[in-house]
């Protein structure tokens, strides 16, 4: 009875292998591939199939399938796009994420439940902080540290009251916190805007007119940013009080606003012209690929597939030993396209931030040049909420 | 109290209201003519947006743009009607929406295919991308100036339309007793392709209008749908002073309510509880002007029969 039993034991973990050997390692994608912002979920899905042909389709010996899914930049769509590839198509990893309201709705369904979770945009400060679990990892940023850099410029600038636009959402807010956090002038007023759908910011532009500030700070991803750029000119706001952005001015958008963004800066932990060999090869990939720059949507979900493949290797393709993929990811030891980095103890990098400038290159085409270095080695503020170690 | 501020804010409500009444104006005809719940018409105010976008990039002139995307999006609804719409005329509500409904994905499908997922930008002229001085101290964009006139002119032409001519009079009559228009020996099919094909240039035009001020792209037309519909329905159904009327309240409440609301609640409440109420009674006050009109007056502030 015994000797069957172990028989029986050993063909079945024979038969698990094989079948382990054969299946390719599964990674589900939740990006938004329609409305409006479909050209960052592209941008994403580009820099996913980019990174694939990079490594060669492989992990860990093993094929590779992304499946991607709309999310529609809605939280309940989201959620249940989240729920099927974890539940129906037993995905192995779950990365993508735009939108920081998204991400929360999904969060729970993912950590806990099997797959490793990567963040290749959001960074809600729940996450950060007390909702932190060991299977979350961040190929971004926490929401707040952009900002904070922004708010840190502005102090080194000496401007000495600014005015505050963000759209109503989980990460608007952060991004509000954030800048609020650091900047040490007077804040003179804040609008926090219909989102996603209000588009049309007069009303809150008049008001800014009338504050008077030294400068004005707004974050409006994706196509909003597009119409308040356009917007603030045709206010003539443009000439008379100058504007500073976070994820705002970017590779999605400046080729729709072109001349009008030239010259704003705005802080991100990442740019095209970093100088390291991961992303020379990851910028002139993109480009020769699909003729475009790529945005920092593009870079972090670059990453996001790399630090996946980090994991994955370690293990040889185990993909059920979890916590042996956990430790590889944690080593941060992937070659971002940011140059290395650490992890902190909730999962989200501590990395450096850059004061960009949006330009035009010599060959006529409108990009973004790094200015300095506003941070080196930044933390989020919400570690310390966060119980793991 | 900031007098500049408060004009400024009743102009920019005003030019969103006026917006607002291009895309309603067309709904409620087809709504109150044609008995037609049309959910597609954000679609057509997308599909003049993309239109003119092209045609700018084209010509390279915004006004000659204008000049051809009218016609063009006319020619765009009244295939729709003659395509889609006409076997629909008989069945119920739901059907309508539903068919309506698969239009406006097939529209966005279409436009993802024909011009790809990134928005595009539509540039303005050099004269109307500045701003005056109106007022000492009261500056306003030049565009958004034109916008208020030209939807003025629109406006007026509507109502020329309706109330001088004699396709006019059919619509109106329409409006009142379809199946008396039909017996009287009115070509109703064509009557129908011809204020479906207006509906949807009045559509295209605000589109093309408010192309330069946000960024054209997929979907653009469905938040500000709900918006034409709260619109006619608040004015009543197939009245288009109605809808003149409740679009400019509407523009109005929306803006004021924005820019003000912060302010006034944070006298009474501290600062958080502000930060946290006002975006969101801000974004809910025209649905509460809705369902304050309703409940007094249930047909809506103008009813078809009387407007």
């Amino acid at each position: 009875m015994l000797k069957r039993t172990i028989t029986l034991a050993a063909g079945a973990a024979m038969l698990a292998t094989t079948a382990m050997a054969a299946d390719p390692v599964k990674i589900g994608f939740v990006t938004t591939l329609s409305k409006g912002p479909a050209v960052l979920g592209r941008d994403m899905r580009d820099a996913a199939e980019l990174a694939m042909e990079h490594i060669g389709g492989k992990m860990g010996g093993r094929n590779v399938q992304i499946i991607y899914k709309d999310d529609q930049i809605n939280p309940g769509v989201g959620k249940k796009e989240t729920d099927e590839l974890v539940q129906k198509e037993r995905v192995d990893f779950v990365t993508g994420y735009i939108w920081s309201h998204v991400l929360l709705a999904s969060y729970k369904s993912v950590v806990g439940n099997g797959p490793i979770m990567v963040s290749a945009n959001a960074g809600p400060s729940q996450i950060a902080g007390e909702l932190c679990h060991e299977d979350f990892f961040s190929t971004s940023w926490q929401n707040d540290q952009t900002p904070e850099a922004m708010g840190e410029v502005l102090n080194q600038l000496g401007i000495k009251s600014i005015y505050v636009m963000a759209p109503n959402y989980a990460a608007g807010k952060n991004m509000v916190a954030g800048v609020e956090r650091t900047y040490k002038g007077e804040i003179l007023g804040k609008d926090f805007t219909k989102w996603p759908d209000q588009l049309d910011f007069s009303a809150e532009l008049a008001k800014a007119r009338a504050a008077k500030p030294g400068a004005v700070f707004v974050f409006y991803p994706g196509g909003a940013g597009v119409q308040f750029l356009k917007q603030y000119d045709q206010a003539g706001l443009k000439e008379t009080i100058p504007l500073y952005t976070v994820f705002t001015v970017d590779a999605t958008s400046l080729p729709v606003v072109k001349d009008l963004a030239l010259g704003s800066l705005a802080t991100q932990m990442w740019s095209p012209d970093l100088d390291n060999a991961a992303n020379r090869k990851f910028v002139d990939g993109f480009k020769a690929k699909y003729g475009r720059f790529p945005s920092f949507y593009a870079a972090q979900s670059y990453d996001a597939i790399m630090l996946i493949k980090s994991g994955v290797d370690a293990v040889n393709g185990d993909t059920a030993n979890k916590a042996g993929m956990r430790a590889a990811m944690k080593k941060a030891d992937f070659g971002s396209v940011r140059g290395k980095f650490e992890f902190g103890n909730n999962n989200f990098p501590i990395q450096n931030f850059y004061l960009r400038e949006a330009v035009k290159n010599d060959a006529g085409e409108h990009t973004l040049k790094t200015v300095r270095t506003v941070y080196t080695a930044h933390q989020d503020n919400y570690h310390s909420k966060c119980p793991m170690n | 109290m900031n007098w500049i501020l408060l004009i400024e804010q009743c102009l920019n409500g005003i030019q969103l209201g006026l917006l607002l009444f291009l895309l309603a104006a067309g709904l409620t005809l087809v709504f109150g003519i044609m008995d037609l719940v049309n959910l597609a018409h954000g679609s057509l105010y997308m599909v003049g947006a993309y239109f003119a976008a092209t045609f700018t990039a084209w010509t390279g002139s915004f006004v000659l743009a204008i000049v051809l995307t009218l016609p063009a999006t006319l020619i765009v609804g009244a295939v729709v009607e003659i395509v889609c719409l006409r076997s629909l005329y008989n069945r119920d509500h739901l059907d309508q929406v539903l068919a309506t409904f698969g239009l406006i994905l097939f529209f966005n499908e279409l436009v993802r295919l024909v011009w790809g997922p990134a928005g595009l930008s539509v540039p303005l002229p050099e004269f109307l991308s500045s701003s005056l001085e109106l007022l000492p101290g009261l500056i306003y964009p030049s565009y958004r100036l034109a916008i208020i006139l030209a939807s003025l002119a629109a406006a007026f032409f509507l109502y020329w339309l309706v109330a001088r001519t004699r396709i006019g009079m059919l619509i109106r009559a329409g409006a009142s007793n379809r199946e008396m228009v039909g017996a009287l020996g009115i070509n109703i099919r064509f009557l129908f392709t011809i204020v479906f094909g207006l509906g949807a240039a009045l559509a295209g035009f605000a589109g093309l209008m408010a192309a330069p001020i946000s960024t054209v792209e997929i979907g653009m037309g469905e938040n500000v749908l709900i918006l034409a519909f709260v619109v006619i329905v608040i004015g009543g159904i197939g009245s288009i002073r109605g809808a003149f009327v409740a679009a400019i309240l509407i523009g109005l409440i929306d803006t004021v309510g924005r820019a003000f609301l912060p302010d006034v609640i944070g006298t009474f409440f501290d600062d958080e509880f502000a930060d946290a109420a006002a975006p969101a009674l801000a974004s809910m006050s025209i649905y509460l002007l809705m369902v304050v009109i309703l409940a007094f007056r249930p047909e809506g502030l103008f009813s078809a029969k009387s407007g």
